[in-house]
């Protein structure tokens, strides 16, 4: 990254909102206010661009010394018999020092964006798969199965950098690449070849697909299935794109976990994945679970690292226990069982959910909340106002994240410290 | 601060001094002559103790992406074994894949005061430097893969000259904060993604028309002539494969004099007599390494139970997945880079190939006869897991318990094995060469893994027991430079460790070559892909030490 002193314009700047972490943007920042000036997209440029509005702590609703707030902090997680702590749209450094925080104060520790992540993580821990990275899928895909996902509404650049790129370091030529979308149509026209050629789009209804993943993993297995139609597709169709799979020499498949919002939908990321487990008896393809925006990834493997489980995990026994159902904030929020909530997210403005209890929300400045919460300690964001790492989806590559501006926010790891020393 | 240690029994082969009765000074963290008449601010009465510096393991995977995949994998493996939070010590869980605060604790807790990771892919040094930077009490360290990734393959098969790519290898350990270089399955990583299912040491690569045996030659070559300390660090061909003791003898006589490091042995030692076709190849790999002076190797001891193998070679985790235990695993092609395979893996005293690779490993460790050149590792966690030091320790210095273990495993194994006819007896001299002297020597750590005058002082002292389990599982101290950090097997104080790399030159312009590089076919800039000091130093708690490489090598 260049900074180009006089203009206070940088360049290679790194995304930390993007799952798929574009490092290519060039930002003007006067103050306060920061401008995407290229390659920001609908989910990046909102982020970089998100307004500063307050600087100051605030208990009650009050503005209040950074001192009075962190103790307010304090006693709620004191008082508390269990604080559960979501949010996590962070970095690497404030989810290790959350941790810290949530391991003394024996708090769950679970993250507004979980939920996909956890679908796939259940499908890992039960089965594992064989996954690839999006520098491969940039040089080798020949065939992409997008399943049951609209993938440029949550990563708008993900064909233009990784499908429609210019060369690749084995003679292929991208413009020829193959786009299949299998369940749902995509939003766009993202897919669309260079040369004009629209992606192959096989639609179901959102409740059917499960089933198709289940005979696509059959099909690929080499099951004759009786069914003349699954979830209303041909099975001829779906026979069609296994043949188009078992001909490639480097196809992946990939979802967008978070779009498939359904319940037991890892059991169908399962089936996605033992499908392409079972192409790679005679020839090669992998998986890629995309996800991974405003720190989805991040939290989570810090988590992973350093409790030995990924994300909702409760420390209320004094030792970590995961439990991706019991841990889930939701659920605690509604069963009455966490007595206090804290809410850090300094990507992410995303604010806390009401719940009724008493709220600390470590939080980015420019959060706004229908409910005031108890504290509110807004902070600075890693890759705008301090220095960090975030993971992209692939869990491969931690980026780093540089600070472009100082406006005198505190980072969300020096405020969690803070906390942690008033326990 | 200063600090005498008093009349322990000192094994500290760097300096040869082999059970003498000695004093130890510390002045500031390093351990010096004498306190020139100051009086100590503290005195450790060690008469009777036995005082080495601190362990040094060579081979450990602590950190990094194969080590997190491997922690998800195996939730079941955790909660079997939690480590609640007490005293100092935060919340974590162990067995297979630790966390890393645990990993850290667990280490310091059996005398070690350093750890090396030996498989960091260059695109994931990152998370690498990140989860070492979260392992308390270690210092630790850093191979960098190459060899199967493109940019090296272009250069090797474009013909590209020998300086060019010793250049590449440098800017790749220095850029990935490293200490060394690790090849694993050369060029199979990369043939794996272009659906090659083995590649021996002399067959081609399907796209690059290279072979192993060039990989090899060409980066030893390039590490030797760079001047770094450390061997290339050599995962061979056909890991698992029955008969492949015949690969890794050619692999020795192929790299034609150059130093060169062969890991986890054990796993590359497999001759297919017996109606089994499965049988011990550790003889002739030892006469071999007995025989060649430019060879070093550490053994991947396996220990019977569960655990999980986490490796870059994916090619050859792919063809063992059908044996995994429990029944999931994780490949992944990486980023034109090289790639991941984590299998997890029980292996059975009752088993006859689990039960003979226990033998194969421990007939290494007997018949290799000089304990500079052979290291103690499980290759953690995929021989077993590193908490089992104390009792490998135990096989080699007890025959008697070595044999009535014996007795206990697969007869047929036990019957084809010559472990039984072994009566070699590993000392407590040997056992400092092995995980301390040896280990800093083989790395280039001039101040660590020695009690002389001028070491960091990470110094481990033991009672004495016959029981030599028990005496490696629970030391009385460890200092770690110059702080008492455990005290009769407990985390007194946590400290964070410093990280050990190398800097060789390089001549810059391959920088520009490798910009248009990453511009081009990689997702990242290059200016994002090199660690900065900040992000290893940033919040003070790890330190970069830098070690000097023998520029009079280069060519």
């Amino acid at each position: 990254m260049t900074d180009n002193t006089m203009a206070r314009v940088w360049d290679n700047v790194p995304s930390p909102f993007c799952g798929i972490a574009s490092d290519d943007l060039k930002i003007e920042v006067a103050g306060p206010s920061v401008r995407v000036l290229e390659n920001g997209d609908a989910v990046t440029t909102p982020g970089f661009e998100r307004s500063v509005t307050d600087t100051a702590p605030r208990v009650g609703g009050k503005p209040a010394s950074m001192t009075e707030a962190v103790q307010r902090a304090a006693a709620i997680l004191k008082d508390a018999r269990l604080a559960v702590f979501s949010g996590f749209g962070t970095d690497v450094n404030d989810t290790r020092a959350a941790l810290s925080l949530i391991d003394k104060a024996r708090g769950v520790f679970d993250q507004a964006r979980a939920g996909g992540g956890v679908r796939n993580l259940l499908v890992l821990a039960d089965s594992g798969w064989i996954a690839t990275t999006l520098a491969e899928v940039k040089n080798r895909v020949e065939v992409l199965l997008i399943f049951g996902s609209d993938v440029e509404g949550a990563f708008p650049r993900f064909f233009e950098r990784f499908v429609w790129n210019q060369e690749t370091l084995f003679g292929q030529d991208p413009a020829k690449r193959e786009v299949i979308y299998l369940g749902r149509a995509p939003s766009g026209n993202a897919a669309v070849s260079p040369d004009g050629r629209c992606p192959q789009v096989i639609e179901c209804a959102p409740e059917h697909l499960p089933e198709l993943a289940a005979a696509l993993s059959a099909l690929v297995r080499g099951a004759s299935l009786q069914a003349e139609t699954v979830g209303g597709v041909p099975v001829e169709v779906l026979q069609g794109v296994v043949d188009r799979l078992k001909r490639s020499s480097y196809s992946v498949v990939t979802w967008v976990a978070g779009q498939l919002d359904f319940p037991h939908a890892d059991l169908t990321v399962q089936q996605v994945c033992q499908a392409v487990t079972a192409l790679n008896k005679e020839t090669r393809a992998a998986v890629l679970p995309l996800g991974g925006q405003d720190g989805d990834r991040t939290a989570s493997q810090v988590c992973a690292w350093l409790t030995g489980y990924p994300t909702r995990v409760s420390f209320a026994r004094g030792f970590p226990e995961y439990d991706p159902y019991l841990n889930d904030t939701a659920r605690l929020l509604s069963e009455g069982e966490a007595d206090a909530l804290v809410w850090v997210s300094s990507l992410s403005a995303v604010p806390p959910p009401a719940a009724g209890l008493p709220t600390v929300v470590v939080g980015r400045s420019g959060m706004q909340f229908d409910t005031e919460p108890e504290v509110y300690i807004p902070v600075g964001v890693p890759g705008i106002d301090h220095a960090g790492h975030m993971y992209r989806c692939d869990n491969v590559v931690a980026m780093p994240l540089y600070p472009l501006r100082d406006c005198g926010l505190t980072s969300a790891a020096a405020v969690l410290a803070a906390i942690e020393q008033s326990l | 601060m200063l600090i005498k240690l008093t009349g322990g029994t000192v094994y500290d082969p760097a300096n040869g001094i082999d059970g003498q009765v000695r004093n130890l000074f510390i002045r500031d963290g390093r351990i010096v002559h004498s306190l020139n008449g100051a009086t100590p601010d503290h005195e450790y009465d060690l008469r009777g103790k036995v005082v080495m510096a601190g362990a040094i393991d060579m081979h450990t995977h602590i950190g990094g992406g194969k080590v997190t995949i491997a922690r998800n994998l195996l939730p079941e493996d955790h909660r079997a074994d939690p480590e609640p939070r007490r005293g100092l010590m935060r919340a974590g869980c162990g067995h297979a894949a630790p966390s890393t605060l645990t990993t850290g604790y667990r280490y310091a807790e059996m005398g070690y005061t350093a750890g090396f990771e030996p498989a960091v892919l260059p695109i994931n040094a990152r998370q690498a430097h990140m989860e070492m930077a979260d392992v308390p009490l270690l210092d630790v360290g850093g191979y960098v893969m190459l060899g199967s990734d493109d940019f090296f393959l272009r250069l090797l098969s474009s013909g590209s000259d020998q300086q060019l790519i010793n250049d590449y290898v440098a800017w790749t350990i220095r850029s990935a904060k490293a200490i060394g270089i690790k090849v694993v399955n050369p060029g199979g990583i990369s043939a794996f993604k272009f659906n090659q299912r083995m590649l021996d040491l002399d067959e081609k690569h399907v796209y690059y028309g290279v072979t192993p045996r060039q990989i090899l030659k060409s980066l030893a070559r390039a590490v030797h002539e760079l001047g770094v300390p450390h061997p290339l660090h050599v995962h061979g061909c056909n890991l698992g494969v029955p008969g492949n003791v015949e690969t890794t003898l050619n692999t020795i006589s192929g790299i034609e004099g150059l130093p060169m490091h062969l890991t986890h042995i054990q796993f590359h030692s497999y001759g297919v007599e017996g109606d089994r076709k499965f049988s011990s190849g550790a003889a002739r790999v030892a006469e071999a390494i007995n025989a060649n002076k430019n060879i070093t190797i550490d053994v991947g001891q396996i220990l019977f139970g569960q655990t999980v193998t986490a490796s870059g070679d994916s090619m050859r985790q792919h063809a063992n997945a059908g044996h995994a235990h429990p029944d999931k695993w994780v490949c992944m092609d990486i980023e034109c880079d090289a790639g991941c395979g984590v299998v997890p893996f029980k292996y059975r005293d009752k088993n006859f190939v689990n039960a003979l690779q226990w033998c194969i490993g421990l007939e290494t460790f007997l018949l290799i006869e000089d304990p500079w050149r052979v290291f103690l590792t499980t290759d953690h966690p995929n021989g077993a897991p590193f908490t089992t030091y104390p009792h490998l320790i135990r096989l080699l210095m007890d025959k008697s318990f070595r044999n009535d273990m014996l007795s206990t495993v697969n007869p047929e194994a036990a019957a084809l094995s010559t472990l039984g006819t072994l009566d070699r007896e590993y000392s407590l001299y040997e056992i400092a060469i092995m995980t301390r002297a040896g280990a800093a020597r083989l790395l280039g750590l001039t101040d660590r893994g020695h009690l002389g005058a001028g070491a960091a002082a990470d110094i481990t002292v033991y009672t004495d027991q016959a029981d030599k389990e028990k005496m490696f599982t629970r030391p009385d101290y460890v200092f770690k430079d110059g702080e008492l950090v455990v005290r009769n097997g407990e985390v007194v104080k946590v400290v964070w460790g410093n990280l050990h790399t190398v800097q060789p030159e390089f001549d810059g312009g391959i920088e520009a070559r490798l910009r248009d590089y990453f511009d081009r076919y990689h997702t990242m800039k290059l200016d994002n892909f090199v660690i900065n000091d900040w992000e290893i130093e940033g919040d003070g708690r790890s330190k970069i030490l830098v070690h000097p490489c023998h520029q009079g090598a280069r060519s």
